[in-house]
Order: C-alpha cells, then sequence, then structure tokens
C-alpha cells in the first residue's frame, strides 16, 4: 500500500470535521470539503467546522496546532485536489443518490490506488457500489467512526470484496497504529455492529419504559452503572444524540433489514416522541428532551423530567431502586429483582442480549467482535456475550441461565446459545483467551500484535516479580520491568511509594530498564488524599511530613536509578502522578494523556519534587532556547534567558492547576520532556514504552545533578505583585493568594539570591517546608475534604 | 461496713476550673450555673449519702420480689423514690414547658454520679426514665409529650425503654414485635421482650414503655423497625388514669448483680400503643438519645468506682500488716498500715487516677452536649457535637471497664476480706459489671468507634480531639514546669496517630484489621484522652496550688503516677493493634 500522506474528508458535519480532527493529531495533512456557501467566502462550512473542532470542554483537535493540518475547501473550487490524496473518506449525508453523486466526481479526479471509503452508517456497501465505476470497488472500503471520533474508539471497516486483503491489512494496521482506532471488521449488513444492537436496545428501553411506566430518573439509574453503560444511561443518551435521530436511523434499518428481523416487530414510534419532535423537543440541541434544565419560582436552575405518562415535565427526582443495590451482587440479582428497576432491566436486556446471540453467524462469525463493538462503539464496560458469562449463579453457567430465562419468557434460543449451554462463552487456554465459535469449539481472542496491556500476563499465568498491599511489578521480558500502582485510582501512598523506592536496587540487580504503567483509564490521581486529610485531622503532621520525605526520596531514586525509566502514561496523572512523569528519564504518552500539577486545587503545593523539576525543565529549556537563538535557530520552546521567565511560567501553569487537554499540550508544556513519545492506540503504550526503555538502555547513564541560580527575595516580590493583582481583580480567594506565594516562595529558591547557587535538595527543603505550613491551615484542610466528598475544587 | 462520702472538693474543682464556664459565658443557662453549683452539690451530697446509700447493702441482699405478675422492690426503696421525687431530682436538666428546670447537662451530673456510688439499683430506674423522656421529646407529637412528659419529668411515672427481644440483641435488625394499626390512630402491639429494666416495679402509679416494633408490611432488617409509647396504665382524656394496658411483665431475671433493679420479661398482648416518629426509622429515633443514654452507663462505672475507691483507701490505711521494704515506718505499732507498700500504692494510685480523670471526662463532655444543644453559633455547636459523637464510646467503655477494674482492685486492697460480702466490696464488684455489657457491649462500643467515628468525614470527628490537644501542647511547649507532662503527652499522643493512620487505611484494605484492633484502639484511645485530662489538671494545680495545697499536691501527684505507670500502656496495645488481623481470623478455634 502506498503511504497515506494526504487524506480528504468530503463532508464537514460533525463526523466528518471529527474525522479530520483524528487524521490531523496523528500528524497528517487533511483537506476537508464541504458544500460551497452560496454568499460570502466560499469555505466558510469548512472553516465553521474546524472552528468548532477547537472549542468546548472535549474538542476533536489534541492541540491547536493540529488545525493547521486541515486545509479547508469545498466541493466545486477544490475537487482537483483530491488527486494528491492517498485516501478519500466521504462523509456525506445519507442519501444513496447523493453519496453516488459524489462517487462519480471523485472518480473523475481521483489518483490510481487511493482508498475512498464512506462512512455510512447504514447503507451497504453493495448499494453503495452499484453503477459505480469498476475500479472503485477495488479500492473501496466502509470506515464507520462513532461520534465522537477523536474519543470513541471503534473504527467498523468493510472491505469491497474486490479490495485486495494484503493492502486491506495494510489499512487496518494504519488505523490501529496511527490513528489508534480498535478496528473490527464487520460483515456488510445493515447498521454493521455497534449500530445494529445498539438502535435495537434504545428502541427496546424507551418502549419497555413506558410500557411499564418507570421514570426517566429510575430508568436512567437502572440502565447506567449497575449494567456497566454509561451513566448518561438510555435517555440521557437519547437527548445527547437528539431524539429526532432514531426515527431516521430506525427507517434506515427498516429499508434494509431482513424480513424477519426482530427489530421490525419491535419498533414503533411512541406518539410522545412524535409530538416532541414535532415541537422541536430534540434534546440537548434542542428545546430540551426527556430531561431539561429550567427556572423554579425563585428563579434557580432545575433539572426537570418528562413524565413519560403525562408528557409533561416535571422536577427531578432521584431515583431510589433496591435493585440498583442488588446490582453490586451481579447481573443475575439485578434482573431477578421485583422492583420496577430490576423488572425494567430484565425486560430491556432479555430482549437486547437475545437478539445479540441471534445475529451469529448473520453480521459476525465471532461473539468477541460483538462486544469489541459494543465496549469500544457505545462505551459499554462489557458487551453483550461478557454480560451472558456475567449471568453465570449458583453453579449454573450465564449461556445456562440466559436460555432458561428465554424459555420461560417463550423465546426461541439462538443457536450460538444451545451450542454453549454449561459453558462459558469467553474462556482461558494455555495463557490464552478463547472465545466459544459458532462451530462449537474454542478459539483465541485476537490480539493485535505489538499490543500489550498487563492483563494479557495475568491470563497468560504469570505472577508479579514483588507485590506489596498497593504495588506490583511484573516482568514484561527482555530485561524490562513493569512496575504497576494496584491502589484505587492508581493513588499514591506510603506502600506503593515504599515500592517506588525499592526499584533503584531491585531493578539494578535484576533488569535493565523499568516501566511504570498500568491497565486502568488513568495513570494516578495523585496522593491518596484521604491519607493526608486523616493525618492532618489527627494532627500527624510526622505522617505528612514523612510521606513528602518518601515521596522525595523515592521519585530521587527513579530520576538517579542507573537505569531508564520510562512511564507509560494514559489519561489523568494528577498531583503526584505527574510529579513522576517529571522524573522519569522519558514518557511514551498515550495521545489520550491528561497529566496537570494540580495541587493548589486541595490547598497545597506539589511537594515530591514536582516544583523543582517542573522549574528546572523551564530553566533547561530557557537555556536551550537562547543556545539556539544563538547559532540562529528557531527554538523548540519559546522561553527568554535567565531564571525569571521560567520561574514566571512554572508559577502560571501549577498556581492556575492547568492539566493538559493531551499529550501534544503536555509536550508543550514541558510535562513530557524531548525524549517523549506518543503512542496513538491505547493498547499499544505500554509495548511502546517497553521499547523505548531499551534504547535507552543501551550505554545509559543517569543524569547529573545540577544547581540553579534563583532570584530568592526579589524574584518572590515580584511574583508577589502578580498576585496581588489576581486578589485586587476578585481572580484569586484568599486561601489562593496564601498557596500561590508558598508556591512563589519554592519557586524563587527562598533565602537566597541570584549569586548563589540552590541545590536540588535545598529545594526539595522548601517544598517540605511549605507544604508543611499549608498543611496545618484549616482551609487547606478544607480543601482537601471537600474534594473527597464533592470532587470537586473549594474555592475558599 | 462500707461507707461513703460524696466527693465534693473535686466537683467544685471541676466545675469552677476545669470547666472553664468563663469561656462559654454567651450559652444559655452557664452563667447562672454557677449560683447554683454549691447548693446542688451539698443537696445532692447529702440525698445520696443518707437516704440512698445505707439501702444499697438491704437492696443487695433482700433483692426483689416476683408475684403475679407484680415485682415488689426492697424494703426502703419505695419511700426513697418518693423522697427522691419531692425533692425535685429528677427534674433538673429537662425544659421549663413540661415541668423541668432547664439546667445544663453538666450540673446533673454529680447528682448522678453519686447515687451511682450510693445505690446503682435504685438510679437505674430513674436513669431509663431519662432516656425515655429524651426519646419523646425529641421525637413525639405534641399531644403526645402534653399526656407523657410532665409526669415523667417530674418522677410520677417512669419510663423504660423496650428493645431486646430473645433473638435480637445488638441485632435489632431480627426483632419481631407486631405493631397493627387501629381504626382510631393507635395501633395494637404484640409481642415478647427479655431484659427489660424496671419494666415492671412498684415505686410508681405508671410505668410507660417505649417499644420497638415492626408494622405490617415493613421492610426487613434495622430499616423496617418503629417506635412506640405504651402506658402500663392507658391515660383518660382528662389526664387520669384509666384501664390497666394489655401487657405485663412474665418474669424477672436471677442476676450476677443489680440485685434491686427488676430486669423483666415482657409481654404485649396486643397492647395499646402510639406511633412517635416516622414509620419504620424507629432505630434513628432511638440512637439520638443514644449518646446521652451511654454517658450516662459509663457514669454508673464511674459512681461504683468511687464508691469502691473509698473503700479501699480507708481499709488501707487503717490495715496493718507487714513493714515498709525501706524499714517499719510506725515501730511503735505492731505493723505498718499497708499504704506503706509500693504495690498496694500503686493500686489506690491507679484507682485514683482513673475515678479523677473519669469525673473530669464525663463533665466536660456534658459540658460539650450542652455547647452542641445551646450554643447560638452553629458551627461551635457542630464541632461540640462532633466531639460528643467521637468521644462517647470511648467513655462509655473505658468508664465501665474502669469501673469494673477498679472494683476489683478494691477488692484486692481487701485482702481475703474483700471477698466476703460484708466488707460490701463484693457488692461494688458484681454491681459494675452490667455496665460492660449493657447500653451496647464495650465491644460494640469498639465497633462503633472505628467503623463509623474514626472514618467519619475521613476523620472530622477525630479532628476535634488532636487539633485541641495538639495545640495545647504547642501552648505550653515552653512551660519548663509543665514539661513532665507535656513531653510523655506529645510521646503519646503520636502512638495514638500511629494507630489511628494505621486503621485508617489497613482497616480500608481489609475491615477485619480495623475490627482485630478495635477493643485495644478504644483502650488506647481512653488512655490518652485521659492523659490530656490530666496535663491540663495538672496545669490547673500548678496554677492554684496555694489556695489549697493538701488537694492540689494530691492531684499533681496523681497526674505524675498516670503518666508515669498508667499511659505507658499505649505501647503495648500500639503493637497489639498494628499486629492486624491475621492471627486473630487464623483456623483454630
Amino acid at each position: 500500500m502506498t503511504e497515506i500522506k494526504q487524506v480528504a474528508v468530503l463532508g464537514s458535519g460533525v463526523m466528518g470535521s471529527g474525522i479530520a480532527c483524528v487524521l490531523a493529531n496523528a500528524g497528517i495533512p487533511v483537506l476537508l470539503l464541504d458544500l460551497p456557501a452560496k454568499e460570502g467566502p466560499r469555505n466558510a462550512m469548512a472553516e465553521g467546522a474546524i472552528e468548532k473542532q477547537l472549542k468546548g470542554g472535549a474538542p476533536g483537535f489534541a492541540h491547536k496546532k493540529f488545525a493547521k493540518l486541515v486545509t479547508p475547501g469545498n466541493f466545486e473550487d477544490d475537487l482537483a485536489k483530491l488527486g494528491e490524496c492517498d485516501w478519500i473518506v466521504e462523509v456525506v449525508v445519507e442519501k444513496l443518490a447523493v453519496k453516488h453523486d459524489v462517487y462519480k466526481k471523485i472518480s473523475a479526479v481521483r489518483k490510481k490506488g487511493s482508498i475512498v471509503s464512506s462512512n455510512t452508517s447504514t447503507i451497504p456497501l453493495h448499494e453503495l457500489l452499484q453503477g459505480m465505476p469498476e475500479d472503485l470497488a477495488q479500492d473501496f472500503i466502509i470506515t464507520h467512526f462513532f461520534n465522537p471520533p477523536r474519543f470513541m474508539r471503534l473504527l467498523e471497516v468493510v472491505p469491497s470484496p474486490q479490495f485486495d486483503a494484503g493492502r486491506f491489512k495494510e489499512f487496518c494496521d494504519f488505523a490501529d497504529r496511527k490513528l489508534g482506532k480498535g478496528v473490527v471488521l464487520t460483515k456488510d449488513t445493515p447498521g454493521f455492529l455497534a449500530n445494529r444492537i445498539g438502535v435495537y436496545w434504545m428502541t427496546a428501553g424507551l418502549i419497555d419504559a413506558m410500557k411499564l411506566g418507570i421514570t426517566i430518573e429510575e430508568a436512567d439509574a437502572v440502565m447506567g452503572k449497575p449494567l456497566g453503560f454509561p451513566k448518561t444511561g438510555l435517555f440521557g443518551l437519547y437527548d445527547l444524540i437528539g431524539i429526532d435521530l432514531m426515527p431516521l436511523i430506525a427507517q434506515e434499518m427498516l429499508n434494509t433489514l431482513p424480513p424477519n428481523d426482530a427489530f421490525r416487530e419491535l419498533y414503533q414510534l411512541p406518539d410522545l416522541v412524535k409530538k416532541m419532535i414535532a415541537e422541536g423537543y430534540t434534546g440537548r440541541k434542542g428545546k430540551g428532551g426527556f430531561t431539561r434544565m429550567a427556572k423554579d419560582a425563585n428563579g434557580k436552575k432545575t433539572k426537570e423530567s418528562l413524565d413519560l405518562k403525562t408528557g409533561e415535565y416535571r422536577p427531578e427526582k432521584k431515583a431510589k431502586l433496591e435493585s440498583v443495590d442488588a446490582a453490586k451482587l451481579g447481573l443475575a440479582a439485578l434482573f431477578s429483582h421485583p422492583d420496577i428497576g430490576g423488572k425494567y432491566a430484565a425486560a430491556v436486556m432479555l430482549k437486547t442480549l437475545h437478539y445479540a446471540a441471534s445475529l451469529i453467524p448473520e453480521i459476525s462469525d465471532d461473539i468477541y467482535s460483538v462486544d469489541q463493538a459494543m465496549v469500544m462503539g457505545y462505551a459499554w464496560k462489557y458487551g453483550p456475550f461478557q454480560m451472558i458469562d456475567k449471568l453465570a449463579a449458583q453453579g449454573k453457567s450465564g449461556t445456562e441461565i440466559f436460555a432458561g430465562a428465554l424459555q420461560q419468557a417463550g423465546m426461541s434460543v439462538p443457536p450460538i446459545i444451545a451450542k454453549s449451554l454449561g459453558k462459558k462463552l469467553y474462556d482461558k487456554d494455555s495463557g490464552v483467551r478463547t472465545q466459544f465459535s459458532i462451530g462449537g469449539k474454542y478459539e483465541a481472542v485476537p490480539i493485535p500484535d505489538g499490543s500489550l496491556m498487563l492483563d494479557d500476563l495475568k491470563v497468560a499465568g504469570k505472577k508479579p516479580v514483588k507485590k506489596n498491599a498497593s504495588a506490583q511489578v511484573w516482568d514484561l521480558g527482555d530485561g524490562v520491568a513493569c512496575l504497576e500502582l494496584t491502589s484505587k485510582q492508581n493513588t499514591w501512598d506510603p506502600e506503593n511509594l515504599k515500592m517506588v523506592a525499592e526499584m533503584p536496587e531491585f531493578v539494578r540487580s535484576n533488569f535493565r530498564a523499568l516501566v511504570i504503567g498500568t491497565d486502568a483509564d488513568h495513570f494516578s490521581f495523585g496522593a491518596n488524599i484521604g491519607y493526608f486529610l486523616l493525618a492532618c485531622n489527627t494532627a500527624s503532621w510526622w505522617a505528612i511530613s514523612d510521606m513528602v520525605k518518601q515521596g522525595q526520596n523515592a521519585f530521587m531514586g527513579l530520576k538517579y536509578a542507573p537505569f531508564p525509566v520510562v512511564s507509560s502514561l494514559s489519561g489523568m496523572a494528577l498531583g503526584g502522578g505527574c510529579e513522576l512523569q517529571l522524573h522519569v528519564d522519558a514518557v511514551q504518552a498515550h495521545i489520550e494523556s491528561y497529566p496537570g500539577l494540580v495541587e493548589v486545587g486541595i490547598g497545597v503545593i506539589p511537594g515530591w519534587g514536582g516544583c523543582k523539576e517542573y522549574l528546572l525543565r523551564h530553566i533547561a529549556a530557557g537555556e536551550a532556547a537562547q543556545k539556539a537563538i544563538a547559532a540562529g535557530k528557531r527554538p523548540e520552546h519559546l522561553i527568554g534567558g535567565g531564571p525569571m521567565p521560567a520561574i514566571s511560567k512554572a508559577f502560571e501553569y501549577i498556581s492556575m492547576a492547568k492539566v493538559a487537554g493531551s499529550a501534544a499540550e503536555a509536550q508543550e508544556m514541558l510535562i513530557l520532556n524531548d525524549t517523549s513519545c506518543i503512542s496513538m492506540n491505547r493498547r499499544r503504550v505500554l509495548a511502546d514504552a517497553k521499547i523505548l526503555a531499551l534504547e535507552l538502555a543501551h550505554n545509559y547513564a543517569p543524569p547529573e545533578q545540577r544547581t540553579i541560580r534563583l532570584p530568592g527575595e526579589s524574584g518572590f516580590v515580584a511574583l508577589k505583585l502578580a498576585v496581588d493583582n489576581f486578589r485586587k481583580s476578585g481572580k484569586a480567594t484568599p486561601h489562593d493568594e496564601t498557596v500561590s506565594l508558598a508556591l512563589a516562595r519554592v519557586l524563587t529558591g527562598g533565602d537566597t539570591d541570584i549569586t548563589q547557587e540552590v541545590t536540588e535538595q535545598q529545594l526539595l527543603d522548601l517544598e517540605h517546608e511549605m507544604f508543611m505550613e499549608l498543611c496545618k491551615t484549616n482551609e487547606t484542610r478544607d480543601r482537601i475534604a471537600a474534594m473527597l466528598n464533592t470532587s470537586k475544587p473549594l474555592r475558599n | 461496713m462500707p461507707s461513703y462520702s460524696a466527693p465534693l472538693k473535686d466537683y467544685q474543682f471541676l466545675i469552677n476550673h476545669f470547666l472553664e464556664l468563663d469561656k462559654y459565658s454567651e450559652i444559655e443557662g452557664f452563667a447562672a450555673a454557677r449560683d447554683l453549683v454549691e447548693p446542688l452539690l451539698t443537696e445532692s451530697a447529702k440525698m445520696c449519702e443518707e437516704l440512698l446509700f445505707p439501702l444499697n447493702t438491704v437492696g443487695d441482699k433482700q433483692g426483689l420480689k416476683y408475684e403475679n405478675g407484680k415485682v415488689i422492690t426492697p424494703a426502703g426503696f419505695k419511700e426513697a423514690y418518693n423522697a427522691y421525687v419531692e425533692g425535685g431530682w429528677p427534674t433538673l436538666t429537662w425544659p421549663e414547658e413540661f415541668g423541668g428546670q432547664g439546667m445544663p447537662e453538666f450540673l446533673n451530673m454529680p447528682m448522678l454520679e453519686m447515687v451511682c456510688s450510693s445505690n446503682l439499683s435504685f438510679g437505674l430506674t430513674p436513669g431509663l426514665t431519662h432516656g425515655a423522656i429524651h426519646a419523646l421529646l425529641l421525637h413525639a407529637t405534641d399531644e403526645l409529650k402534653k399526656i407523657y412528659l410532665p409526669k415523667m419529668i417530674s418522677g410520677k411515672w417512669s419510663g423504660v425503654m423496650c428493645l431486646t427481644e430473645p433473638v435480637a440483641g445488638t441485632d435489632l435488625g431480627l426483632l419481631k414485635t407486631r405493631a397493627e394499626p387501629n381504626a382510631d390512630g393507635s395501633y395494637s402491639i404484640t409481642g415478647n421482650k427479655i431484659f427489660i429494666s424496671a419494666g415492671e416495679q412498684d415505686q410508681t402509679e405508671n410505668i410507660i414503655h417505649l417499644v420497638l416494633a415492626r408494622l405490617p408490611g415493613a421492610p426487613k432488617g434495622s430499616k423496617g423497625i418503629s417506635l412506640f409509647v405504651c402506658p402500663k396504665v392507658l391515660v383518660n382524656a382528662d389526664g387520669s388514669l384509666g384501664e390497666r394496658n394489655a401487657f405485663s411483665c412474665a418474669g424477672i431475671e436471677h442476676k450476677m448483680g443489680i440485685h434491686a433493679s427488676p430486669t423483666c420479661v415482657m409481654n404485649y398482648d396486643g397492647a395499646t400503643g402510639w406511633l412517635v416518629g416516622q414509620p419504620h426509622r424507629g432505630l434513628p429515633a432511638m440512637f439520638t438519645m443514644m449518646n446521652t443514654a451511654r454517658l450516662y452507663v459509663g457514669v454508673q462505672g464511674l459512681g461504683v468506682a468511687e464508691a469502691a475507691y473509698q473503700n479501699a483507701l480507708a481499709y488501707t490505711k487503717e490495715r496493718l500488716q507487714g513493714r515498709a521494704l525501706t524499714g517499719p515506718k510506725f515501730p511503735d505499732k505492731a505493723a505498718d498500715p499497708i499504704t506503706v507498700h509500693p504495690d498496694v500504692r500503686r493500686m489506690l494510685y491507679t484507682m485514683k487516677g482513673f475515678t479523677e480523670g473519669a469525673r473530669a471526662l464525663a463533665l466536660w463532655v456534658a459540658r460539650e452536649v450542652d455547647i452542641a444543644h445551646r450554643s447560638p453559633d452553629a458551627k461551635v455547636r457542630e464541632a461540640a457535637d462532633d466531639f460528643v459523637q467521637l468521644v462517647t464510646p470511648i467513655l462509655k467503655s473505658a468508664l465501665t471497664d474502669g469501673g469494673f477494674e477498679t472494683a476489683s482492685t478494691a477488692m484486692q486492697c481487701f485482702g481475703g476480706y474483700g471477698y466476703i460480702e460484708e466488707y460490701g466490696a463484693s457488692q461494688y464488684l458484681r454491681d459494675a459489671r452490667i455496665a460492660m455489657i449493657y447500653e451496647g457491649t464495650n465491644g460494640v462500643q469498639a465497633m462503633d468507634l472505628v467503623g463509623r467515628k474514626l472514618p467519619f468525614d475521613t476523620g472530622r470527628y477525630l479532628s476535634r480531639f488532636f487539633h485541641p490537644v495538639d495545640t495545647f501542647i504547642a501552648e505550653n511547649r515552653n512551660d519548663p514546669a509543665m514539661a513532665e507532662f507535656t513531653k510523655p503527652l506529645k510521646a503519646h499522643v503520636k502512638y495514638l496517630q500511629q494507630a489511628t493512620m494505621w486503621i485508617g487505611t489497613m482497616g480500608f484494605v481489609n475491615p477485619n484489621h480495623a475490627g482485630a484492633g478495635a477493643v485495644e484502639y478504644q483502650k488506647m484511645f481512653s488512655l490518652v484522652l485521659f492523659a490530656f485530662i490530666w496535663a491540663k489538671q495538672a496545669k490547673l494545680a500548678l496554677a492554684l496550688k496555694d489556695s489549697d495545697p493538701e488537694f492540689y499536691e494530691s492531684k499533681l501527684a496523681t497526674a505524675r503516677f498516670y503518666f508515669a505507670k498508667t499511659l505507658p500502656g499505649t505501647i503495648s496495645l500500639l503493637a497489639s493493634i498494628t499486629a492486624g488481623a491475621d492471627t486473630v481470623m487464623a483456623e483454630g478455634l
């Protein structure tokens, strides 16, 4: 396959522009085309779409710099540019005639051998290719992304029968490694895998809710966490995607589904929903949906829910269901619970799981693909077949219990279930995860080459080589050890810090390099603040002091260890989790990594060397910039000479508790150093980290201790002025001021002046001193307590 | 023959100095309390020493009689009760609108201790009435309050708490007594209760039973229990007494001690009752009064300990046996008094350190109860209530454990005579034992401490103890005269912090770790709590020494003994706590 160096995305709607972002985030230039504007700038549509992807809480671009890789254009003026593209993604409206028209235009200009793909969610491939030029079929794939494309990992792909198998494999590999997608091969059936089941589930959830008379709050309480679904729940999902979208998709499905498909029997659009759509109550984008925000008599914002019986809004009423508690004992306990939550869950899920099981092998030959599609495309914690296994109770297999329930409900038992009665659908065999196949045998669950999760080692029967109450060490092979935190939310506590402190000696005598990583969604939420709060409340200042020193020594031990240390980073790495990133030789970061020194949120400052390392990073970057400028080169990071610009930058980020929005932002913020690398696929981060660690292990020499000159009092006064201004303008609270000044004192070196050399240990001692002072204030104690109780920072 | 004399001097010291009342002048009733201290102490001492104490051995020897559903109290008890009521003693702390005197709790505390010292069995009936009044006051409708409270507060009627059933002790979720609604809004209660203290007696014309029962269709477990008020004699609309209610006493238990307090088996056969508080919210309603109820049970331990200690002290000063190890002290006598022997002195100081520390603690907590109810500042109320929440299980268990241990130590001081009934030491030992069991066993208190109080808001309750101690140590750091107290205090506070952090983290990993060390943690906490109290008493003694050298030198000597000989127990407890649950949970029983 020719390398994909330039891509065109046709259609700049939410999906089109989102796909453009995915490509740009991977460093690939994209041409984003849409219809020309009737008046004003011709590219207004595409330009507006790019603009939109830069905004909001979860922008499509991982860094604003990636927007520069997307060139806006329009179908009329820029069509010829498609000739330069290696891949053309069509994301236009779901109308066959429109798509055919687009394909004809593409065919006229595209270069030979370029890939053309459609992001259709419902139209079968054979219909898309009907009457199209012969050579299009050889180059055509369906590439079905999920919304929002940056964050949803699933990519469903259907190659045309004429597409070369080897080339297709290369394309999948590209989508996996370069775009970071979980690629699932599906058959050319309506709605492919995820939407086929997802739309059925959402329809059943709506209809059964109305039938049973369950409230929206109750339905969402059950159809959320208890079943491993996102906490938005089912009605929340309707409101999110747009209630009007459902009948459109359903209609598409009805047009193409087989005549006896169960969805035909199930589907109906309730009058209430028809009325809502007609009146513009289409969800969050409309006047409201199944829930809406309204103002009460006192003008206070309140959440309202729709009464499914009357069609009127009423104040939200938190659901209280025993079945939700029962779900903690397992799915079987939830489904058999007599309250309305249990009945609703049983009714909807029995149908949905039955539907999914009866679609094997129609939509997919293997159950794992189906499960993966739901996990990656709908953010379900478990796919339908994994759920069936989870029904196991009292010595009976999940399939047995499921089959029993189906028979009791007068439903047929699908072949895959009939064949697997009494067995698990997923099992393990000689260290390999296996799945029950329609042929009646167990087959290996495919794991992409060169990807690695710690769970793979567990499945393979490996045991940690070292372990304590909140950390363990794995042997990754080839002389690389992996330290995994096992505490709740991977928080740091005295136990896992002790383990870190033992690493220099342990790894030196047994391994060549150390990787620190986790399978969890988030690397670490920092220090166990419950421990800190208990210590503060019991005035156990010695415990806090000990833990600060313990962390400082542990992280210093990693920094100066005689072997390379690489962090395998993904998700949040806050506070102490971020401080660790600052002490390792390199970070192998998933693109979706969010590190940040957020300590001020709980009224303290980084105390495990975070202030010191972050300051050193900025000073070194400033020195490099000066050198580059002197040599007439463009500097990597624009930081002025002398300590003050570096101090100011570090002060700004730490005092604002700024969290990077991606690995790319973390690079810019200097949380990741120049040796660090980015992986696009979550499943590959650890494997990539291992490779990086081994590269660094060649002729490894630990860094040298350095001293720096800091301004002391004079610099402190300058920062204090800035803090005063923030305070006066109301941007900083009284305790913000206290914390900022403590931070300023550390970053300016305490009682020093520019003529003196400050050592790393002196800076660590300053961090310790200021940390202890802050811990003893009631305001810091209140901040920690608020964070524990509400997960939100207290502004006191 | 035992004797008893109320510790008035210690009470004067504690109320006038230790409680720092002048710091709380904004709190209603505190300023006025000053003038009441003297007469209250004198009068309650008189009542206890002269009226109740002489009946103590009578009650123990004569015991109770049960005849056809009736319980007959020992000779003199009925008359003593009438005198107690006529003296207005039950009314001190209750609201004036129901006939009470509205005094702070801490003013009630001396009288309560004195009653327990002089006659524990006698004190239980009014003590239970106190709890029942509290529950009605907090949860009953105005109508019910009007009917019952004035007569219960005056002491004319008594009140009892009916919780336990044969299969439902600590785990009240298992209880079976049923309550069926009647057409007139009342309920018919049917079931059996056991261990009902003062469920039946002949001292009052009516006995108001507060009964836990289940409504039809109530949820299983502790969330389906409701509270009902059932009078022994139904009350007519005009307040006069009507028909006998349909319940009866089926017998009384034969017990190790408190022989004059009836422990009844009660049968409810469709007894008429009225709902108190919300349906299914009976347990929470009971728990709102549990803190004060447990405080009073703790004081029972203190009261018995005080009486036992006084008698042991008097006896050892008289008893001549052996010679001092360093040579005769009284060569003219046949032998030295046994107070010359180090081990006898150790026992006496141990008892003194306990009783005087416990008395200060009880008063301190009572003052915090008052602040929690009376302060105009919500934050101050919260802080005080937090402290009461934290200390209640510690106080209940430390004072009742200490009560029994002191009674046992006192018996030891008597040698062989201690084991003979007529010297009185035996009755104190027998009477003291029950307080470690009822109102939540001390093991249950420990589970409350480590399972609920310690983790609450990640240590918010704890902060109400540790921060004042931390401040006290810091404030007195530069006082050389206090160094002998603050230095060990700081060291042992740290041991307690270590234990707390250990339970806080390891108990989170495995709750058995918290459970296995709970009782030891409770003991350790009480040792350090007492150390704080002794350091504060020492500070006051140093300042006030000249005003009463004998009293304050004795305080200082006791404080020094406590720090040197009692407090170091924390070290072994810490070792035991941090040993964890593995050996406890191992197979082998």
